[in-house]
């Protein structure tokens, strides 16, 4: 059974004027089909406005669809004694680090779902010790938010989310507002969390470097999935990520560049080091 | 035309026991025409820096002088430097309070004390120049996307027409299109306009593409004044304080280790090609006698 | 400025006073406040500076760290003493010019009531010091629970008051940047008469209302994700328990209340 899973999946938003008519409607999702299995590392990748974040919104029942259906480890979200379940089942982390803390204790804040939801008080220590653990913020736990970095911010969110138990973590953005430092370590907090406890993560992002290990790459634009395929499969189209003004990493259009200018370099480079070998292999050819 | 920074010293909360030193005895000079980016991670001083460039943090010790005029002098105009050396601040679409776009932009010029023409002139300019569809001038800024929203803010600052620009991580927040979008747009004006520009960021790759020169600030002293150039040659030290050189760099250098003689000071693209494909074919030749 | 003032700041200390259950040191501050209002004479001064001293001696707090909460007052502190010394009618009258006077009675009133304000000010500060904000909000949740019965929202309004808590030094620092972006457009905050200041305002009010409200729209988002669902089934990490020093610390409070009010009847001089 697939973890995360929607048909024909449509999200309009109506504006309406005072008088209540219709004044505008823009259609956010546009028939999205996709499919998440369980322990998956699935990134979405997307300019602002493709329709990435009401997508995520949705994992989490925090939106209701205007068509189709999504179902998260098998529960039709739309029914509204699913709400509850779902958000257990999927959790979700947010873009803007200050504004997802709640209270001004780093482990008050962890403990702040598993309350939620009416876990032992027992329980609940036990959780946020060992969710704090998996972020590494251990030493923070007596912390104010108001004094981490950004990185540490949003790995305080991860814990929060983590300490709900969730089979699925989104990420919505989680690095857009970080320095590159702070990137690295929620990235690196994400990939740890989907490698050492199995939690299928769906990374939502507009920075391409930042799903080239994913397992499973979606790009959205205009709320459709126009592209899907593994990282190496998506890099290799570099002309067509171009023109949907994608952030193409240096390293693979530098081996594009090359290979248009004739060199065998193979496509789909996805690090330097790749490179790197593919260059010294022509060297050596031509040698022989 | 310039500004010059001698010795100047700033540390937060002064009296009591929390005494951070967010800058440590800077000297610069800045010249007129100028585009320089000023990179550090958060943290190493970078905007407490261009916050004094217009006199709104003071130092605590040193001087800075702007046009020969020292800025703490007691009959210096205040408000004249702040209109000469307009300061874009972080996520700047937050500062927008008007009821349009237009009556946003006309706030700083009438601050100026400027008459209404000249003031609406100004505005009409300055949305122009950063090329703001004429169709929404009315609407409502709360309205507008995130990158449009830059773009009006960046109009305000603009609408004041400094000589200097400084410009606190402008592309923060925004999407690769957008951020192209951005810095394609400040290194447009930096050229019609002919204006100092001053790029703070954090991110190496977005700077080395359009600035002359490179001030690398940690933990609140300059580090490295140079061409990009120059500063990327340091890249192991830039990584050692959590910077990171362009990934071009990185595979330049590697590639030299390895026996191919590349150009190690290539920081683009471009030039990364154009050097491989000459040190192939030099390779090539080589052999070939 | 702001930041310097130490009414409302938690101090941490590992101390018996930090330990105790927060609704101990609410009703404790609550007698404390009564005491100082009812007692009478010299006797039952020296019994509240006992009382104060001991605790704030138990609680680790330097002092020197709470008196630096008093010099925010210290303006308020003359003028009440100033005025009392002027304008209290007494038996014995040292000196008169027009209606102002110095009488026996008025240096007496004088004196009580400054060290009345500096004690209740050091001991409610004594309070913040211990307590941290959550435990404070936790513990008036938990004391005012009987006022559910009458529809008073108090689990909404103890949520309500742990997040202002939160976002007030975020809100805080935004007001200062964006104060700082408006006077790099000219603005200017400090010129003007009362109604040019009100006007330039504006420009800092509304986008930080703005901001406000895009960060309660977004914290209200992640609350819903993390599954709240209002103060009914919840649990808590910290739940709060009386433990055996908290029954001892309310026998202490009362007995404290009785020996003042005895002092009171017994030995009221001098009379103020």
């Amino acid at each position: 059974m697939s973890i995360v899973k929607t048909k024909g999946l449509v999200h309009e938003f109506i504006r309406r004027d005072e008088e209540d008519n219709v004044e505008s409607i823009t259609t956010a999702l546009d028939h999205v089909d996709l499919r998440v299995e369980q322990g998956e590392f699935i990134a979405i990748l997307g300019h602002n406005g493709s329709g990435k974040s009401t997508l995520a919104k949705h994992i989490n029942a925090l939106l209701e669809a205007t068509e189709g259906t999504i179902w998260v480890d098998g529960m039709d979200v739309s029914e509204e004694e699913n709400v509850m379940p779902v958000r257990k089942v999927a959790g979700m982390v947010f873009q803007n680090p200050d504004n997802q803390i709640i209270a001004s204790v780093v482990e008050e804040d962890v403990a702040f779902g598993p309350e939620n939801v009416g876990v032992p008080t027992d329980e609940i220590w036990e959780r946020v010790e060992k969710s704090l653990k998996a972020v590494d913020m251990t030493k923070y736990r007596n912390h104010s938010p108001n004094k981490l970095s950004g990185g540490q911010k949003q790995r305080v969110a991860i814990a929060g989310v983590m300490a709900m138990e969730p089979k699925c973590i989104v990420f919505d953005e989680p690095t857009a507002m970080l320095d590159p430092s702070g990137r690295k370590e929620v990235l690196a907090a994400a990939h740890e969390l989907n490698r050492q406890k199995g939690v299928t993560v769906i990374l939502i992002t507009h920075y391409m470097e930042e799903v080239v290990d994913a397992d499973y790459v979606y790009v959205m634009e205009d709320g459709k999935i126009i592209m899907d395929g593994k990282p190496r499969e998506i890099f290799s189209k570099v002309d067509e990520l171009k023109a949907h003004r994608l952030d193409v990493p240096q390293v693979t259009l530098l081996a594009d560049e090359l290979r248009k200018s004739g060199l065998p370099i193979p496509k789909g480079i996805l690090t330097r080091e790749e490179l790197a070998d593919a260059i010294l292999k022509c060297a050596s050819d031509f040698r022989r | 035309m310039s500004i010059i920074l001698d010795k100047v010293n700033f540390s937060y909360s002064q009296e009591t026991a929390y005494k951070i030193q967010a800058l440590k005895d800077i000297n610069l000079k800045i010249e007129d025409g100028e585009f320089i980016g000023i990179i550090g991670h958060t943290g190493s001083g970078k905007s407490t820096l261009i916050q004094h460039l217009n006199g709104l943090v003071k130092a605590t010790s040193g001087g800075i002088y702007f046009n020969g005029q020292d800025i703490y002098d007691e009959d210096f105009n205040m408000k004249e430097l702040r209109s000469k050396v307009g300061l874009v601040f972080q996520y700047p679409e937050h500062q927008l309070f008007e009821t349009t776009i237009f009556d946003d932009v006309c706030f700083g010029p009438k601050n100026l004390g400027l008459d209404k023409k000249t003031v609406e002139l100004r505005a009409y300019e300055a949305l122009r120049s950063v090329g703001f569809p004429e169709a929404l001038y009315f609407q409502s800024p709360f309205d507008l996307s995130g990158g449009q929203k830059r773009r009006v803010a960046i109009a305000g600052v603009l609408a004041m027409k400094p000589e200097v620009l400084i410009l606190d991580e402008p592309t923060a927040g925004l999407d690769p299109a957008g951020r192209d979008e951005i810095l394609d747009l400040i290194s447009k004006m930096h050229k019609e306009l002919a204006i100092t520009v001053i790029l703070v960021s954090h991110s190496m790759e977005d700077v080395a593409k359009y600035v002359d020169r490179i001030i690398v600030m940690n933990q609140g002293s300059v580090m490295y004044d140079g061409t990009p150039k120059e500063v990327f040659r340091q890249y192991k030290y830039l990584e050692e304080v959590g910077l990171a050189a362009p990934q071009v760099t990185y595979l330049m250098h590697e590639l030299h280790e390895k026996g191919l003689p590349v150009n190690l000071d290539a920081t683009t693209v471009e030039e990364a090609k154009e050097s491989i494909l000459c040190a192939l074919r030099n390779n090539e030749a080589k052999r070939l006698q | 400025m702001i930041r310097d003032i130490t009414i409302g700041q938690f101090y941490p200390a590992d101390s018996v006073i930090h330990k105790l259950d927060p609704r101990v040191k609410l009703f404790a501050t609550m007698i404390y406040i009564i005491a100082l209002f009812v007692f009478k004479g010299i006797l039952g001064l020296g019994i509240i500076t006992l009382f104060l001293a001991g605790i704030i001696r138990m609680s680790k707090v330097p002092f020197k760290f709470m008196t630096k909460g008093l010099k925010a007052i210290v303006l308020l502190l003359i003028i009440t003493s100033v005025f009392n010394l002027l304008a209290t009618p007494g038996d014995i009258v040292f000196w008169k010019w027009g209606s102002l006077q110095i009488t026996d009675k008025g240096i007496i009133n004088s004196v009580l009531m400054t060290i009345r304000l500096v004690y209740l000010i050091l001991g409610t500060s004594l309070m913040t010091l211990t307590t941290t904000p959550n435990q404070l909000t936790d513990g008036l949740e938990t004391a005012l629970k009987p006022l559910n019965k009458i529809n008073v929202p108090v689990h909404s309004i103890a949520m309500m008051m742990s997040i202002a808590l939160r976002f007030i030094p975020i809100l805080i620092e935004e007001t200062d940047k964006i104060m700082k972006a408006q006077m790099a457009r000219g603005a200017d905050f400090e010129s003007g008469n009362l109604i040019q200041k009100a006007k330039s305002m504006v420009p800092l009010l509304v986008p930080l209302f703005v901001s406000a409200f895009r960060r309660a729209e977004d914290l209200a988002m992640a609350m819903e994700a993390r599954c709240y669902n209002g103060g009914e089934g919840r649990t808590k990490m910290k739940p709060l328990k009386y433990g055996k020093c908290d029954y001892i610390s309310y026998g202490v409070v009362v007995g404290f209340l009785v020996l003042v009010i005895v002092a009171a009847v017994l030995l009221p001089f001098p009379q103020g």
